[in-house]
């Protein structure tokens, strides 16, 4: 049984823990808020680039997209896996769900079919206590991301690509629905793969200037760095909503331990009150 | 659909929509030349240079901003600039560009075989147009 004095210093030390998550709950949320709408004010760009994409490619033929370097289907020997995780630890399952992931992806593989490209602290390190081959890692952005960090990381797996190192580049990295929901995806970067490419589909007739395969072959890389970039934005943003939500549980757990340790305080409080006043009873009784 | 003296002009970067309103003229410059666009012009689509982009609002104040390559879309008569990177003249940071016009003049003459040169090249590129719009808004 701990006296008296011990409870009332484990009740300061717990209330000061819950001060610190209480301040990170709530620099997360306010951080999340601003991740958000810089994930949503990149839709208008992605949406009306893939708009583009979609028109130049409806007037070439499936030969003709086959011979861009960058949509070169090849099999399967060697593969890249880009990594997006995050800088600092305290944000729940958040790593851990993403490294479970790339687990799962490459069970079957050997170590040496694979490169790998991380972004962020943890995953960087996960990789290197566990000796896999990283090709190449970027720290110090994982929470807030830029448009020229996706254009380099880009820039590095297109060069793989394109040497013939790897035969395909995947992307694994957190989506994010909502601050209590964030789903570990995996996307393919390349080759690129035309959705529903219709040949000759023709909505709307248009001059192309200087010309139709110069266009694309434009196209092509601006099409992979904002899907890049989208990327790390929900990243960065499941990263802060991750944050957010395992803060607000410590904060939540450090107020029931405080009240819990009240209660056994103040119940070691009043015996001790009720010990001192049975025995002036019992002391005042035998004088008489 | 705005009347016939007039179209609407968006420009989209990754961030933000830098420009959105109502113009008379714009000119763009593509890689085989400047494309001047007046109201009604046919449906096109063009990649564009790291160069100026001029546009003349409807009561033909003329404005120029720093364009850093991208797309032009014309389409009913709204002309959408998909650019990567697009500044307006107050955004410039002078000293900035003077920075890094020194530096990658200083990595361009070194004649280091580290160096990528194209790179630099295109920074310098970048930080001259800068200056240039600067010049040309005051």
């Amino acid at each position: 049984m701990s006296s008296a004095q011990d409870l009332r210093k484990r009740i300061k030390s717990v209330s000061n823990t819950q001060q610190i998550t209480k301040a990170m709950k709530m620099v997360a949320s306010a951080r999340l808020r601003r991740a958000q709408t810089k994930a949503k004010s990149t839709e208008p760009y992605a949406e009306k680039l893939g708009q583009i994409l979609k028109n130049v490619s409806s007037t070439l033929d499936s030969e003709k997209l086959a011979t861009y370097p960058l949509m070169n289907v090849r099999e399967v020997n060697r593969t890249c896996y880009i990594l997006i995780g995050a800088d600092k630890g305290l944000a729940g399952a958040y790593t851990s769900n993403l490294i479970k992931f790339f687990g799962h992806a490459t069970e079957a593989k050997e170590a040496s079919t694979f490169e790998t490209i991380t972004v962020g602290r943890k995953p960087t390190e996960y990789l290197q206590y566990h000796h896999y081959g990283l090709t190449h890692s970027h720290v110090g952005f994982s929470d807030k991301p830029e448009y020229s960090h996706a254009r380099q990381i880009v820039q590095e797996a297109t060069k793989l690509f394109l040497e013939g190192t790897v035969d395909e580049v995947i992307l694994i990295y957190t989506h994010f629905v909502n601050s209590l929901t964030q789903n570990v995806q995996s996307l393919k970067l390349l080759p690129i793969e035309m959705e529903g490419h219709v040949e000759g589909e023709l909505n709307d007739l248009y001059i192309y200037e200087p010309n139709v395969e110069a266009i694309y072959d434009q196209l092509l890389p601006k099409y992979l760095e904002i899907t890049m970039y989208n990327a790390l934005l929900q990243a960065s943003a499941s990263e802060l909503g991750a944050r957010m939500t395992a803060m607000t549980s410590a904060t939540d757990n450090a107020g029931e331990l405080i009240s819990t340790l009240n209660l056994e305080y103040n119940k070691l409080r009043q015996a001790g009150i009720t010990n001192e006043i049975s025995e002036i009873v019992g002391g005042a009784n035998a004088l008489q | 659909m705005s009347s016939g003296k007039t179209m609407h002009l968006n420009i989209i970067t990754p961030d933000a929509t830098v420009y959105s309103g109502d113009v008379s003229f714009v000119v763009a410059r593509t890689e085989i030349g400047d494309l001047g666009i007046l109201p009604r012009h046919a449906n096109l689509v063009a990649a564009l240079e790291i160069a100026p982009l001029r546009l003349d609002s409807a009561d033909g104040k003329k404005t120029f901003l720093a364009n850093f390559g991208g797309f032009l879309e014309i389409k009913d008569n709204v002309v959408t600039v998909v650019t990567p990177n697009c500044e307006l003249p107050e955004q410039i940071d002078v000293e900035r560009a003077q920075r890094a016009k020194t530096r990658a003049e200083e990595r361009l003459q070194s004649k280091n075989a580290d160096i990528d040169f194209q790179r630099a090249q295109l920074a310098l590129k970048r930080s001259l147009l800068r200056l240039d719009i600067k010049k040309k808004m005051g």
